[in-house]
């Protein structure tokens, strides 16, 4: 049972990731891409989740965590460039 | 594994995934920016809380123990997705929105307090300005 709601859970998580690499082909403004990629990254972590449970094996949190830590660090960093012009003062 | 254990962890993945697919649905149909910012925080909280939830009780049953690592995740991700949303909005706000047209006019003093400090930045330079804080 588990394996089946696995096998859903990837290709949710895959069309997911499709739907934002539209968006962020696509979208008219430049905050929309920002918004897509940060998205992609989230449903990466999720991939990477449910590829821990398939394999039973924890090894696989701390890079979802550092995934996690780096899409916030860049979503702000390239928004602070935009709105001041440098990242860091 | 004990069957409910089984149903309880199927349950959370489904659920997880179904707010992950349905936040990113909702990046291609909402019409602009300012109401796209709904849907991946829905996924980000709810989408990956589910499948942490599921990643806990699997590894709690198999190794006997709670692990706390998802808990981490999932605390980062819960502090950090309202401060990317302000940031998102406040760049689009200050890049492709005009104040005067298409927002609504702000009560109080001073109006809206992130456009403020462009009339402060007027005041400062000593030209003047026919803006008041209170227009803006």
């Amino acid at each position: 049972m588990i394996e089946s709601a696995l096998a859903f859970g990837f290709v949710a998580v895959s069309l997911a990731l499709l739907m934002n690499l539209y968006r962020a082909a696509v979208g008219p403004t430049l905050m929309d891409r920002v918004l897509a990629v940060d998205t992609m990254v989230i449903n990466t972590i999720a991939l990477i989740i449910l590829y821990g449970i398939l394999e039973s094996t924890t090894l696989y949190f701390e890079s979802a965590l550092l995934l996690a830590m780096f899409s916030f660090v860049s979503t702000v960093a390239y928004c602070r460039f935009l709105l001041r012009g440098d990242v860091i003062e | 594994m004990n069957p409910s254990l089984e149903i309880l962890i199927t349950f959370h993945i489904v659920v997880g995934a179904i707010f992950v697919f349905v936040g990113s649905f909702g990046l291609i149909k909402l019409p602009n920016l300012m109401s796209r910012l709904h849907g991946p925080s829905k996924a980000t909280t709810l989408g990956l809380g589910g499948c942490l939830i599921a990643s806990m009780i699997h590894f709690g049953s198999i190794h006997g123990r709670v692990s706390v690592q998802e808990i981490l995740i999932t605390f980062f991700l819960f502090i950090t997705a309202p401060i990317t949303a302000h940031f998102i909005t406040k760049a689009h706000l200050h890049t492709e929105v005009d104040p005067e047209e298409e927002l609504p006019t702000a009560d109080g003093a001073y109006g809206w307090s992130t456009f403020g400090a462009d009339v402060e930045q007027e005041i400062v330079a000593g030209e003047g300005t026919t803006r008041t804080k209170r227009d803006v």
